[in-house]
C-alpha cells in the first residue's frame, strides 16, 4: 500500500469509513462488485451503465430488497471471496459486517474494498450516497440524487402530535433508540414504544410488556413461507387482541433494511398511515 | 403411602403454579395480577394474565406431569431406571414428527395434524425401544437404541429445519431439542391438553399390571395380566403424552428420569403409586425449571431442557455408575 493510500486510509478511518487505495486512484473504477444488500441499492442507483458488474443475491429477493427487479439484471454473488475475485473487480462495495473472512482475503489479494457502516440516522443517508458516488466517480449524479431524496424525505414529514407505535417482529424483536426505524417513526408522527421501554438499538420486547404499553399502532412484517415458532408469536391471541384495537401498518421488511433512498417507501407508508389516522 | 406423599407434593405444585402466574416482565403487582386473572380488571392486565401467563403455567403443569408419569410408566414396564422418554429417543422422535407437520404445511391446514404427527413420531420410537430392549429391558440395548434413535431423529429434525424456506426455522433447532414454554397461548393448551390428559389416563390404568409385573412376567401372567394389552396401553399412552408435550413445548429431557428416581425410595417399589407421585413431581420440576428460566435471564428465552439437563445429567451418570457395578 502506498504512503498516500495509507494517509487516505487514516483519514477514512477518522470518518468511520474504510476507503483504501481509492482516493489515490484518480480514474473511476470500471468493474464494481457489491456484496451487501444496502451497498447494492446505492450502487444500482448511482453507477454508470456497465460500471456495476454484480450485486448480492439478497437484492434479487423481493422479500428483502426494494430493487429486486433491477437486481435481476445483474449476475448475483454470495459474497464469497473466490467468486468475487474471479469477477476481477477494481472496487468491491460491502457493509462493515459483511462476510469479514471474504473481505479480508480480497484485501490481501489487493482488491480495493469500500466498507460502509449501517446507517442508523436519517441525516447519514445523504452522506453515504455521496461516499459511494465519490468512490464510483459519479459525484454529480450523487448530488442530484441526494437533492431529490432530501426533498422527498422533507415532503413526507408529518407534523401531527405523535401517536404511540411499536414495531413487532418474530421472536418479539423490536427497534428502540438509535435506530433508523426509530428515526423514521419520529419523522412521520409516531412515538416509539420500544424506545420508551428502554430498548436501545435492536432488541427483544416481551409480549407482556408490549401488551401493557398498549400502542396505538403496531407495525409488523408479513410472514415468510414455511413455518417457524418465532413467527407464531405474531399470531398469539394476546397480540391479536391488541391489534384489534390498534391501527396496523403491515410493512415488508425490505423497506426498513437499509438507509438508502429505497427506504422512502417505508417512510411513505408510515406517513400515509399517520395521516389516515387523523382523517378518521 | 401415596396418601402420605400426595399432599406435600400437591401443595408444592400449587405454590409453583401460582408463582408461575405471578412472574413475568410486565411487573404487575399481586393485587393487579389477581384482579385481572379472577375478576377481569384492567384491559391490558387481563390479556397478560389470561392469554400469556395462564397458558404458560397450565402447560408447565400438564407437560411436567405427563413427562413424569410417562417416565415412571416406562421404567415400571421395562423394569429399568434408565428408561426415560428423552433418553430413549421418544421426545426427539416426537419433535421430528412435529417439525415435519409444521414444515409441510399440514399443521396449518388442520390444527390436529401437529399433535398427531408428534404422537406418531413418539409412537414409532416407543415401539422401537420396546422391540429392541425386549421385555427384560436390558440397559445396554436400551441405551444404545436410545442413542441411535435420538441421533437419527435429531439429525432429520435439523435437516427439515435447514431446508425450510423460512429464515427463522433453522434457528429453532435448539427449541425442538431443548424445549421452551415461552409465549405459548391458549391455542397450544387446547391442542395438547386432550392428548396429555387422555394419555395420562390410559397410563394410569396400567398401575395394577405394572405392580404385578415387578414379580416377574410369569407371576404377572398367572395373576391375570395380559402383557399384550399392557404393552399396547403403555405404547399408546406414552406416545400421546410425550407427543403432545413435545408438539407444544419441544423436547424436554430428564424429567421422566429424575422425578421417578427421586420419589421411588419414598413410594417403595410400586410402579402404580410411583406414577401418581411422579406426575405431581414432574409438574413441580417443570414449573420450577420454567420459573428459573424467567428469573435467571428474563430476556434470553433460556431453554427448559438446559435446566432439566443440568439437574438430570448428573443423576443419569450416577445411575449408570450404579448399574456398572451390577452388570
Amino acid at each position: 500500500m502506498s504512503a498516500s493510500a495509507r494517509v487516505s486510509r487514516a483519514l477514512a478511518l477518522a470518518l468511520c469509513l474504510l476507503v483504501p487505495a481509492i482516493a489515490g486512484a484518480g480514474t473511476p473504477p470500471l468493474r464494481v462488485v457489491s456484496i451487501n444488500l444496502c451497498t447494492d441499492q446505492l450502487a444500482m442507483a448511482l453507477a454508470a451503465p456497465g460500471q456495476l458488474v454484480s450485486v448480492s443475491y439478497l437484492s434479487a429477493d423481493p422479500r428483502m430488497s426494494m430493487m429486486a427487479d433491477r437486481a435481476a439484471a445483474y449476475p448475483l454473488n454470495h459474497a464469497g471471496a473466490e467468486e468475487v475475485y474471479l469477477m476481477r473487480p477494481d472496487l468491491v462495495l460491502g457493509g462493515i459486517y459483511t462476510n469479514r473472512g471474504s473481505v479480508e482475503i480480497l484485501q490481501r489479494l489487493g482488491v480495493p474494498v469500500l466498507l460502509l457502516p449501517p446507517v442508523d440516522r436519517l441525516e447519514d443517508v445523504a452522506a453515504q450516497m455521496r461516499t459511494v458516488g465519490a468512490a464510483l466517480g459519479r459525484t454529480a449524479e450523487a448530488e442530484a440524487q441526494v437533492a431529490a431524496f432530501e426533498a422527498a424525505l422533507a415532503a413526507l414529514r408529518v407534523d401531527l402530535p405523535p401517536v404511540t407505535a411499536a414495531q413487532y417482529h418474530p421472536n418479539g424483536y423490536t427497534t428502540g433508540t438509535g435506530t433508523l426505524a426509530d428515526e423514521i417513526m419520529r419523522h412521520t408522527g409516531y412515538a416509539n414504544i420500544a424506545a420508551r421501554a428502554g430498548v436501545a438499538g435492536g432488541g427483544v420486547l416481551a409480549l407482556e410488556r408490549l401488551v401493557m404499553e398498549d400502542p396505538q399502532v403496531i407495525v409488523t412484517a408479513r410472514p415468510w413461507p414455511g413455518a417457524s415458532r418465532s413467527e407464531e408469536l405474531l399470531v398469539h391471541p394476546a397480540l391479536a387482541a391488541l391489534r384489534a384495537r390498534a391501527a396496523q401498518v403491515p410493512l415488508a421488511d425490505a423497506g426498513w433494511s437499509c438507509g438508502t433512498p429505497a427506504m422512502l417507501a417505508a417512510v411513505a407508508g408510515m406517513a400515509a398511515a399517520r395521516r389516515a389516522m387523523e382523517g378518521r | 403411602m401415596t396418601l402420605r406423599l400426595a399432599p406435600p407434593l400437591g401443595l408444592l405444585v400449587a405454590v409453583l403454579f401460582a408463582a408461575s402466574l405471578l412472574t413475568g416482565p410486565a411487573g404487575l403487582s399481586l393485587a393487579d395480577s389477581l384482579g385481572a386473572l379472577l375478576a377481569g380488571r384492567g384491559e391490558a392486565a387481563v390479556l397478560v394474565m389470561r392469554e400469556i401467563r395462564l397458558p404458560r403455567a397450565v402447560l408447565g403443569l400438564l407437560v411436567g406431569a405427563g413427562l413424569g408419569l410417562a417416565g415412571a410408566a416406562m421404567q415400571g414396564f421395562l423394569r429399568n431406571p434408565l428408561a426415560e422418554p428423552g433418553l430413549i429417543g421418544v421426545s426427539p422422535a416426537a419433535s421430528l414428527g412435529a417439525v415435519i407437520s409444521l414444515q409441510t404445511g399440514a399443521a396449518a391446514a388442520f390444527a390436529l395434524a401437529l399433535p398427531l404427527a408428534a404422537l406418531t413420531g413418539a409412537g414409532v420410537a416407543v415401539a422401537l425401544a420396546l422391540m429392541l430392549a425386549g421385555p427384560r429391558g436390558g440397559s445396554f440395548t436400551l441405551i444404545l437404541a436410545g442413542i441411535a434413535i435420538s441421533a437419527l431423529a435429531g439429525a432429520l429434525t435439523s435437516l427439515v429445519l435447514n431446508l425450510s424456506p423460512n429464515p427463522y426455522a433453522a434457528a429453532e433447532i435448539v427449541f425442538w431439542m431443548m424445549g421452551s414454554l415461552a409465549d405459548r397461548s391458549m391455542d397450544h393448551v387446547a391442542l395438547a391438553a386432550p392428548f396429555l390428559i387422555g394419555g395420562a389416563a390410559l397410563l394410569l390404568t396400567t398401575g395394577r399390571a405394572l405392580d404385578a409385573l415387578t414379580l416377574g412376567e410369569d407371576a404377572a401372567q398367572s395373576m391375570g395380566v395380559s402383557l399384550v394389552s399392557l404393552r399396547l396401553r403403555l405404547l399408546v399412552g406414552t406416545a400421546a403424552v410425550v407427543g403432545a408435550a413435545t408438539a407444544v413445548a419441544g423436547a424436554v429431557g430428564f424429567v421422566g428420569l429424575v422425578v421417578p428416581h427421586l420419589l421411588r425410595p419414598a413410594v417403595g417399589a410400586r410402579p402404580g403409586r410411583l406414577m401418581i407421585a411422579s406426575a405431581l413431581g414432574g409438574a413441580a420440576m417443570l414449573l420450577a425449571a420454567d420459573l428459573a428460566t424467567r428469573l435467571i435471564a428474563p430476556e434470553r428465552d433460556l431453554k427448559l431442557g438446559v435446566l432439566t439437563a443440568i439437574v438430570g445429567a448428573p443423576f443419569f451418570l450416577r445411575l449408570i455408575w450404579q448399574m456398572r457395578g451390577r452388570e
